[in-house]
């Protein structure tokens, strides 16, 4: 065993090389940051590039007459008699307004008139009806109305759909096409800001142009309502009981194992559980936001408790000692002087929780929130009781987007997405601050 | 069902106002007994009201909970255990007792403030037995309907069998190889992407990153923490699906799907990389800064230091992070609905079409089949099977977690 | 250049081994070391003594860069090893620490077995050919840290399952197993029991004839007992440097006095 004799100023073979495979791996740390960082710019760019086009909607601006003889025959404004209208008697008039338009504005287009209405949504005969039905004074007049364009030619205005895709597609061509670009030249084309998109409900297979988040954003408010009122209440108490309360025993330590292992259940069983307990067995009804929202609460239960347990536990002993010496019970102690304290940190864990279960979709879609709904779920009614209306669900909506054959739907989960998106970022936001802005040291 | 056993709508209204009565009642008996001097009571007429309300409350609310339960076991059976009216007179019935008990007991020397503290107790550790509750409901939901469906089906049909074709009509081959199969081949890719990225991410910012570095990388990586699965599978299918089949499944002449193993199993590996990372940061930092300055006194590298010192002894901890993300990456269920696609095959080509047990959970449960079918109650039997292993897993890595931070603490 | 060199080494004497001049450390803003200049002589132990703060561990740390890892800490001034600037920027710390070992504190083995602790540093630099060569270096390092006969049955069960004075004789062997030239001691016996501390003094008096030792300590009688040099700091300043028995019976500052008469630290 000699000592090396060498220089530490000359650098051997041996140190250079093991300088070489120490960059290397530095460089394969950085790689996987790298890795990391690319793979949430790549999918925050396609979900945005996807998704931004649901926010702009497409619509062609026409004066519609609504002539008496076709709406109201007997001239008495009856709804009743009103009503018996259908959509296809709107849609003509829509036709020949837009066909009238044309002409006035002296466009060539070698499109057969059918085709030319077919540039108009299905969804806006439905409008217009339901426009003139609470405006029965309208009638024998002309309405200026702003009515969605088919979902083909909004795609044309958004790049998704081009002169060459056309060609292809048995619902539009090129020509159609065509005149949309000299309609939008003429102003009477118009692409705006999509309110609808975040209002109004679901639409059919056909309709992806008038599809909103509406009856989702509805369903998933009334989930988080009913989680908050149950999780919160029942993981706290949970919470306090196990970390204050609780006796070190065989019984206690099965509750913390229990609630770890429950935090790592998947998702998809809740749902399972969720249709075999609420619905087969309690005979709640399906698709209902209570059910959603209980299952949500159960899954949700043991990340609010892990959190609040670690809030709880950075109160230090010092609080309750000082309040026990002044003669309060244990109870007093926990509830006067050491809940008080954790309340920010059990708040931040109660919304990142919520956050959890606002993005959570696979037990939903076992509950039945996949079906198809068009009318906004009301909170309470006499027949499906608290939050009993079916809806669906943010998420879920996406899903079922996802599902359907008109690419104009790709466009509106991508879309939904993005909202999806804002809400987490905020309430992670929130979380964040509220973190700092009580971060207490003792 | 449910709607037989609903309360009339004056039950609770009628509850609340016996535990108001009771608590005002048995303030002032309190009062009362004080002979005008509180300092006579054991406890304040307060505790004594509060006490008073809860015995009226606790007592209804348990009760209705217990006499619906044993209804609907009774409906489910077809059998009338209790009436429809039974069940608000017993309710109520309770209260009025706990009432008249309540105030019955409010004497001078009545220690309020410890019964009321009881009840208040009584309330935490139900909500405590919550999480136990579920647990035991999640199993029991899934064996009693799996049950039905071996009953049916035979089990080793089930576990045994390569072949799985539902068929409306009956007569289906419901074995679960080709979808464990499945769920096992995409997993194993996604850690193969996410446990070398997200060990070798946690191993920069934990030993090499500045603290500017930490500042922007760390949160950067926490966000892909939050993005929710089905961003992930809308993902897969839009983007990486479509790219894989262009450029590799379909040059290589390995099939044309957009929907794959390999689409699935990267985007999920996505997904798993913050939980790895932050599992390995865990670990990596609990290992004492002592024995890195042993290593580097002896003039190791930081590399070598990593490599050799501060890897092996973080290394159960390590391992605990594969495991719950191999835990996570078998019962993750939307990335798999929309990037493997629903064709049961056991192939190794991972350019092709896959499914997994929770794809088919979710297929089989959200169809229009007859709810007694085995078709149907397959999905229960996927279900208990997906829930052992993950549980197996989780209990696996949740011990050597644990043991392992006995050891540094 | 090289006449300074010869100069210098004339002053210094032929056993000297490590020169250390104008040496100040800071954290951040404060100040650990302010100014120190020492030489360090070959085969002797040196101890550093001083009350707690002084900065005796910080300038121990010094000598081997491992100040290095610490991000906040600037060390400025000259140390010289056999005649180089350890902090030219053609050193490698790798390298230095090889030829300049280090003994912590508290006893820090690795997770990993006893064999391979030792190995560890023999593994790394390549200082063995074969299999064999390495356990030799393994086996001649437990001797001399007077551990091999306690632990050569279990050379396969992990360090740290042993005593605390084995873990730090285990520490001891490791470093000494990397072939170093010069070891450096941080308070090694602080963390044990009498007899523990005992076996590791009667080691360093033997590990004196191989190595350039420097051990900072708590204890003056463990300084008085083990160095044939003592170095007193106080505050971050050098206060006195010398014969061990000049330094305990004679001491030329009077801080030097009341500290080792015991009104100070």
């Amino acid at each position: 065993m000699t000592p090396p004799a060498h220089s530490l100023l000359k650098s051997d073979d041996r140190t250079r090389r093991r300088r070489a495979s120490e960059a290397r791996f530095r460089a394969c740390g950085l790689a996987a940051i790298g890795i990391a960082a690319l793979a949430l710019a790549v999918l925050l760019t396609s979900v945005l590039a996807n998704g931004a086009g649901a926010f702009r909607q497409t619509y062609i601006k026409l004066q519609i007459p609504l002539p008496e003889a076709s709406l109201d025959k007997a001239g008495q404004r009856d709804p009743a008699a009103m009503a018996k209208v259908s959509t296809f008697g709107y849609a003509a008039l829509l036709h020949a307004a837009l066909l009238d338009r044309i002409a006035a504005l002296q466009i060539e287009t070698e499109l057969a008139d059918q085709d030319v209405a077919a540039m108009i949504s299905k969804e806006a005969a439905a409008t217009l009806r339901d426009h003139v039905l609470a405006n029965p004074h309208l009638i024998g007049g002309m309405a200026a109305m702003d009515v969605l364009a088919a979902g083909r030619i909004d795609g044309y205005f958004k790049g998704r759909v081009t002169l060459k895709s056309a060609a292809m597609d048995g619902n539009t061509s090129p020509q159609a096409l065509q005149l949309a670009r000299k309609l939008a030249d003429a102003d009477v084309i118009e692409t705006r800001f999509n309110w609808r998109f975040l209002t109004a409900p679901d639409a059919s297979d056909q309709r992806p142009e008038a599809a909103g988040l509406g009856v989702a954003m509805l369903g998933s408010l009334y989930m988080m309502l009913v989680v908050l009122a149950l999780a919160l209440p029942v993981g706290v108490a949970a919470s306090i009981y196990l970390e204050e309360f609780a006796p070190r025993s065989r019984i206690s330590d099965l509750i913390e194992v229990n609630i770890s292992n429950l935090a790592a259940v998947p998702s998809i069983v809740f749902g399972i559980l969720g249709l075999a307990v609420f619905i087969n067995f309690a005979g709640m009804r399906q698709s209902s936001p209570l059910v959603g929202g209980l299952v949500l609460t159960l899954m949700t239960l043991p990340t609010i408790i892990i959190s609040t347990r670690a809030a709880l536990k950075s109160v230090p002993p010092s609080i309750r000692d000082a309040a026990l010496a002044l003669g309060a019970s244990r109870m007093q102690a926990v509830f006067h002087h050491v809940l008080p304290l954790a309340a920010p940190g059990i708040l931040t864990g109660t919304i990142l929780g919520l956050a959890q279960a606002l993005g959570e979709t696979a037990p939903l879609l076992l509950i039945g929130m996949v079906a198809f709904v068009r009318d906004y779920p009301v909170a309470y009614s006499d027949t499906a009781g608290l939050f009993g209306d079916a809806a669906t669900a943010l998420p879920v909506q996406v899903f079922n987007w996802t599902q359907r054959a008109d690419p104009g739907f790709a466009e509106r989960a991508s879309g939904a997405i993005i909202t999806l998106l804002v809400f987490l970022a905020v309430m992670n936001t929130a979380a964040i601050l509220l973190r700092r802005r009580f971060e207490r040291r003792w | 069902m449910i709607r037989n056993l609903d309360m009339a709508p004056s039950l609770p209204a009628l509850v609340i106002g016996l535990a108001v009565l009771a608590s005002f009642a048995a303030q002032m008996r309190a009062r009362a007994a004080s002979g005008g001097d509180l300092r006579n009571l054991a406890s304040l007429p307060g505790p004594h009201g509060a006490n008073a309300f809860l015995s009226v409350l606790v007592p209804a609310i348990a009760s209705y909970a217990a006499l619906s339960l044993v209804r609907l076991i009774g409906d489910r059976q077809g059998v009338e255990l209790l009436s429809a009216h039974s069940v608000p007179v017993a309710v109520l019935v309770v209260a009025a007792l706990g009432c008249g008990g309540a105030i019955s007991v409010s004497t001078a020397r009545f220690r309020a403030r410890a019964a009321f503290e009881w009840w208040i107790k009584s309330l935490l550790i139900a909500a405590a037995a919550v999480a136990v509750l579920t647990t035991l409901g999640i199993v029991l939901s899934m064996l009693f309907e799996a049950v039905q469906f071996f009953q049916q089906y035979h089990w080793r049909d089930f576990f045994l069998s390569s072949k799985w074709s539902p068929n409306f009509r009956g007569n289906s081959a419901l074995g679960i190889l080709p979808l464990l199969w499945g769920t096992l081949y995409i997993s194993f890719i996604a850690l193969l992407l996410a446990v070398p990225v997200g060990l070798f991410a946690a191993i920069y910012l934990s030993e090499y990153a500045g603290r500017r570095m930490r500042n922007v990388a760390k949160p950067l990586i926490e966000i892909l923490a939050g993005i929710p699965t089905i961003v992930y599978g809308l993902f897969a299918l839009t983007t990486i699906g479509p790219v894989l089949r262009d450029y590799f499944a379909q040059p290589l002449g390995l099939g044309d799907s957009a929907s794959s193993v390999m689409t699935a199993g990267l985007v999920m590996g996505i997904m798993l990389i913050p939980f790895v990372s932050s599992l390995s940061d865990d670990a990596i930092n609990a290992v004492p800064q002592a024995m890195r300055d042993g290593s580097y006194a002896l003039g190791a590298t930081r590399s070598e230091t990593i490599r050799q010192v501060v890897i092996p002894a973080a290394l159960p901890g390590i391992m605990g992070a594969a495991l719950l993300a191999a835990s996570r990456a078998i019962g993750e269920t939307m990335i798999v609905v929309l990037g493997a696609g629903a064709a049961a095959r056991l192939s190794l080509n991972p350019l092709e079409a896959m499914t997994t047990i929770t794809v088919k959970i979710v297929s089989q449960l959200t169809g229009d089949t007859d709810f007694a079918s085995p078709e149907t109650l397959v999905a229960f039997a996927l279900g208990l099977t997906l829930f052992v292993f993950t549980l197996g897993l989780n209990v696996l890595a949740l011990m050597i977690v644990r043991k392992y931070r006995e050891r540094y603490e | 250049m090289k006449d300074i060199d010869v100069i210098e080494r004339s002053r210094a004497g032929a056993r000297q081994k490590i020169s250390a001049r104008n040496v100040q450390v800071r954290y951040g803003h404060t100040a650990a070391i302010k100014n120190v200049s020492v030489d360090i002589a070959a085969d002797t132990v040196t101890a550093f003594i001083g009350p707690s703060g002084c900065g005796k561990s910080t300038f121990l740390r010094c000598l081997n860069r491992m100040n290095d890892t610490i991000d906040t800490c600037r060390v400025t001034g000259e140390i010289r090893i056999d005649d180089e600037d350890i902090h030219d920027p053609k050193v490698d710390p790798v390298q230095l620490r090889a030829k300049v070992g280090m003994v912590f504190q508290k006893p820090n083995p690795f997770a990993k077995s006893i064999y391979d602790n030792v190995a560890y540093g023999p593994k790394i630099h390549g200082l063995a050919r074969t299999k064999a060569e390495l356990g030799d270096i393994v086996k001649v390092a437990l001797e001399k840290a007077a551990l091999w006969d306690e632990v050569k049955d279990r050379l396969d069960s992990p360090g740290t399952g042993l005593s605390g004075g084995q873990q730090q004789r285990l520490c001891i062997a490791r470093a000494i197993a990397t072939a170093p030239q010069v070891l450096l001691m941080d308070e090694p016996c602080s963390a044990l029991d009498p007899i523990a501390t005992a076996q590791i003094e009667e080691l360093i008096h033997d590990l004196r004839r191989n190595y350039c030792v420097v051990i900072v300590t708590h204890s003056m009688q463990q300084a008085a007992r083990i160095s044939q040099k003592t170095a007193f700091f106080h505050l971050g300043s050098l206060v006195e440097y010398g014969d061990t028995d000049q330094v305990f019976t004679a001491p030329r500052d009077s801080r030097t006095e009341s500290y080792i008469t015991g009104r100070i630290g």
